[in-house]
């Protein structure tokens, strides 16, 4: 089938996700779409499957114009899509699993279902057992289960979103044969990847989304270098930044082994001294998120001995962190950061460490219009946290940390904030790095990494690199590093 | 400003449409049954208000209720629907009787034993409601299902009793144990079925309460937990001790209510001792949108309901649980209006 989208617009409030999108799929052909994260690519692959409505914009395919209003809708017309995280039913068994979505009367008939189960799985080598649970596969196996799903809905368009986080080599293998089979059958294949050499790999043709706009499309053979410049845009211009000179120790991982349910780390060592940054870069969920909660002792290591100020965290819970002076600010504001429904003055009052029974609700108002002056917050005490635009909750939340610290953890400090707030934030950062705390943060923005950080550590699939002086790195070199090329150099841990 | 009046205008008028509906719903239901609405509804006003004594009664039942509900607000602060509260107060009832009993023969003066034995009802409905918790932190059990199965353990506990160890001496039924003697029961004012002690802490419950949530740190705590309960724990509160806490907090209450039940309103134990305050508490909390000021006017019409209700199968032979439709068709009207409201802003 071939389709074609066109003007594709869609926002969520201010953000623009797809600014007027043109891109055309044919069958028989495997389609790579590349970009960093918050590129678009998720989006737009949402609105061809029926996920979202774009706001503006047409698909049409086979040249005719269509409107998909849900997912069963996209189904219908032929197109499925595999979703980066599996959505399945683990607690269901496979063939039940695999009948959802099947249209089929009240009572289906799973022994025909059985039957061209396991016939499709035969044709392209799988191996599962349709009695089995859904919780007892392997990611590469849920996404097997979802193709032939799909397959049997009679899906003529297949969408993969980062298929390949989270699964084996061989499993990854199997996927690449099983997809370039589908396309010599004449399917279309769309795959979504940050990942260059797999791009580089399986795809017949390349599109490249940055910011939500097209920057270019190339066919074979790739010049990955010209990839590597769409994706990221402009050079980044490096800032002049002052450094403080690091101290003592703060917090050391020995031969830390992390691990959730789609990604496994091994033998991670590094140590980080008082005023120094650290930045973590990489494509997002590839281990950063997972190497930084462990550090707030928010996620239990499986292996080796975290240490803070030379003391062994192992078997500590998180409040012994917090009691040796470590701070996490998560990435989602609302959710995890911030309590919505609160005022201003109630946060400081939550954490303010007053051991009496009665708030004093004078000297909670004092302090509260402090902090809100110092860290130039537009809000009052008494707004309610939510009502506060992003860069002043990121404010407060800077303005809820304890002093003095000694290490200071961030997501992404500055995401989607201007520039101005940007530059204030970490110049508190800063303030904060002479006072002896030392800093690690997770950025997806490489020009916030190179300038703000003075040693890189880089994450691709669950692999760390080692620590790479920002002075001496490029912005090349990290691209492609989180694009998994050039890690024979700086590997430490492999899986 | 304008727009926070035009707003605050519209809540209004949704309430008022919301009570309109559920009276017109309570209306229809009526009809349907073949009896006179307007009647109905001025007998209900008539077992309201009609004498002194109606009025008294409606004072002694609200005193269980309010106490039961001002308690859930500390649970509903953090967040957790403690539908175990019908078997707290079973259980503060229990305790209760449990003291009365052992010490009614013994030469201390009533006062002291009353005290004692309203403190074991408390005691009770804390133990009952640390079950519910103890379950939700430790066992991963929700606390609705972990509450509800113990509500059944309540009630099954009351009936043994009353069948089996406390039963009457001769007939075992269902009409409970034995009246205390009245020296046993909270003093009453003259001629009349309402204690001034029962409306003392009635009032000292529902200032706690206002006073726990509003202006102190643990008050503080429960919100951030209630409200987000990942970001509470992030900024450093103690979430699973604070949960604890509210459990035994609002089972303390819960267990005042008991306690008020066996000595103020019943002087035994009883089968059906809560007379569904527990549940009713609930329904009252959200209809207050669990602000601890309103539930005290709410409480008081409700329990103005149950009693008026009485009034109408005298009267009307109607079954006096037309009471029971108007209470719950109520509150489904308000947080329906609510919702309404909710849909509109977010279209706006």
């Amino acid at each position: 089938m071939q389709i074609d989208l066109i003007d594709i617009h869609k926002s969520f409030g201010p953000v623009y996700a797809n600014k007027g999108l043109n891109l055309t799929f044919s069958s028989g052909k495997i389609h790579g779409i590349l970009g960093e994260n918050g590129a678009g690519k998720s989006t737009l692959m949402k609105i061809l499957s029926g996920f979202f409505k774009a706001d503006r914009g047409e698909i049409h395919l086979d040249g005719k114009p269509v409107t998909i209003h849900s997912p069963a809708d996209a189904i219908q017309y032929g197109i499925g899509m595999l979703h980066q995280d599996p959505l399945d039913f683990p607690p269901m068994p496979v063939l039940d699993n695999f009948l959802m979505g099947a249209r089929g009367g009240l009572f289906p008939d799973r022994r025909r279902a059985r039957k061209e189960f396991l016939d499709l799985s035969r044709q392209f080598g799988f191996d599962i057992d349709p009695a089995n649970y859904v919780d007892a596969l392997t990611v590469g196996e849920r996404q097997q289960l979802e193709i032939l799903r799909l397959l049997w809905l009679g899906v003529e368009v297949l969408i993969l979103d980062e298929p390949t986080t989270g699964i084996s080599a061989a499993q990854k293998k199997k996927l690449f044969i099983t997809l370039r089979k589908l396309a010599s059958e004449g399917k279309t294949i769309i795959f979504v990847s940050h990942k260059l050499e797999e791009v580089g790999e399986l795809c017949d043709r390349v599109s490249v989304l940055r910011a939500g706009e097209l920057v270019g499309e190339m066919n074979p053979p790739f010049d990955n270098n010209r990839l590597i410049a769409w994706m990221f845009g402009k050079p980044v211009v490096k800032q002049e930044q002052q450094r403080v000179q690091p101290g003592e120790d703060v917090i050391e991982l020995r031969h830390v082994a992390l691990e959730d349910y789609r990604l496994k780390m091994n033998d991670i060592n590094v140590k980080v001294r008082s005023g120094e940054v650290i930045g973590l870069a990489g494509m997002e969920g590839s281990g950063q998120a997972l190497f930084l909660r462990a550090c707030a002792g928010l996620l239990r290591p499986v292996g080796g001995e975290i240490l803070i100020h030379g003391e062994s965290m192992t078997g500590q819970p998180y409040r012994s962190f917090l009691r040796r002076g470590v701070a996490y600010l998560p990435a989602s504001r609302l959710e995890e950061g911030l309590v919505p429904g609160l005022t201003l003055m109630e946060h400081f009052s939550l954490i303010d460490g007053n051991r009496g029974l009665f708030i004093n609700q004078k000297q909670a108002m004092e302090t509260c219009n402090q902090r809100i002056q110092e860290f130039n917050i537009h809000g009052r005490a008494t707004s309610p946290v939510e009502s506060l635009s992003g860069g002043n909750q990121q404010r407060a939340l800077l303005a809820l940390l304890k002093n003095p610290l000694s290490l200071i953890l961030l997501e992404h400090p500055t995401r989607g904030l201007d520039i101005e707030s940007t530059i204030y934030i970490w110049s508190k950062l800063k303030a904060r790095c002479r006072d002896g705390a030392a800093i690690i943060f997770i950025s997806s923005d490489l020009e916030e990494i190179l300038s703000y950080s003075d040693r890189i550590l880089v994450f691709f699939s669950g692999q760390v690199s080692d620590p790479l002086e920002s002075d001496s790195t490029t912005v090349e070199e990290l691209g492609e590093l989180i694009g998994g090329r050039g890690w024979q150099k700086v590997a430490t841990s492999q899986e | 400003m304008e727009k926070k009046l035009t707003s605050r205008w519209m809540n209004l008028g949704l309430q008022s449409l919301s009570i309109l509906a559920a009276l017109l719903f309570t209306t229809v239901v009526l009809l349907l049954s073949g009896a006179p609405p307007l009647q109905a509804y001025r007998q209900l006003i008539i077992g309201m208000v009609g004498s002194l004594d109606n009025v008294s009664n409606i004072l002694v039942a609200w005193m269980p209720l309010l106490i039961t509900t001002a308690g859930l607000l500390v649970t509903f602060a953090a967040g957790l629907w403690n539908i175990g509260i019908e078997g707290q107060i079973t259980l503060g009832a229990v305790f209760t009787t449990w003291v009365l009993r052992s010490l009614q023969d013994s030469p201390m003066p009533a006062g002291i034993i009353l005290a004692l034995a309203i403190l074991a009802g408390m005691l009770g409905g804390a133990l009952w409601a640390s079950l519910a918790g103890v379950l939700k932190t430790f066992g991963g059990v929700n606390e609705i299902f972990g509450g509800l199965g113990l509500n059944f353990v309540a009630s099954a506990l009351v009936l043994w009793l009353i069948y089996g160890p406390w039963r009457r001496p001769g007939v075992a039924s269902l009409s409970g144990t034995v009246a205390f003697p009245e020296r046993l029961s909270l003093p009453t004012l003259p001629n009349m079925s309402i204690s001034l002690w029962s409306l003392l802490l009635g009032a000292i419950s529902v200032a706690i309460i206002y006073i726990l949530l509003r202006g102190t740190y643990i008050g503080l705590k429960l919100k951030a937990i209630g409200k987000n309960i990942r970001a509470a724990y992030i900024l450093g509160v103690r979430t699973w001790q604070y949960m604890m806490l509210s459990f035994a907090v609002c089972g303390l209450f819960a267990g005042l209510a008991g306690a008020i039940q066996v000595t103020a309103v019943f002087h035994r134990l009883l089968p059906y001792i809560t007379s569904g305050y527990g549940y009713l508490g609930l329904l009252v909390a959200m209809l207050a949108n669990y602000q601890a000021i309103l539930i005290a006017p709410i409480t008081l019409f409700y329990a103005g309901l149950n009693i008026g209700g009485i009034q109408l199968p005298i009267a009307l032979k109607l079954d006096s649980s037309l009471s029971g439709v108007l209470q719950g068709v109520l509150v489904l009207f308000v947080l329906l209006g609510e919702g309404v409201r909710q849909r509109f802003t977010r279209r706006a």
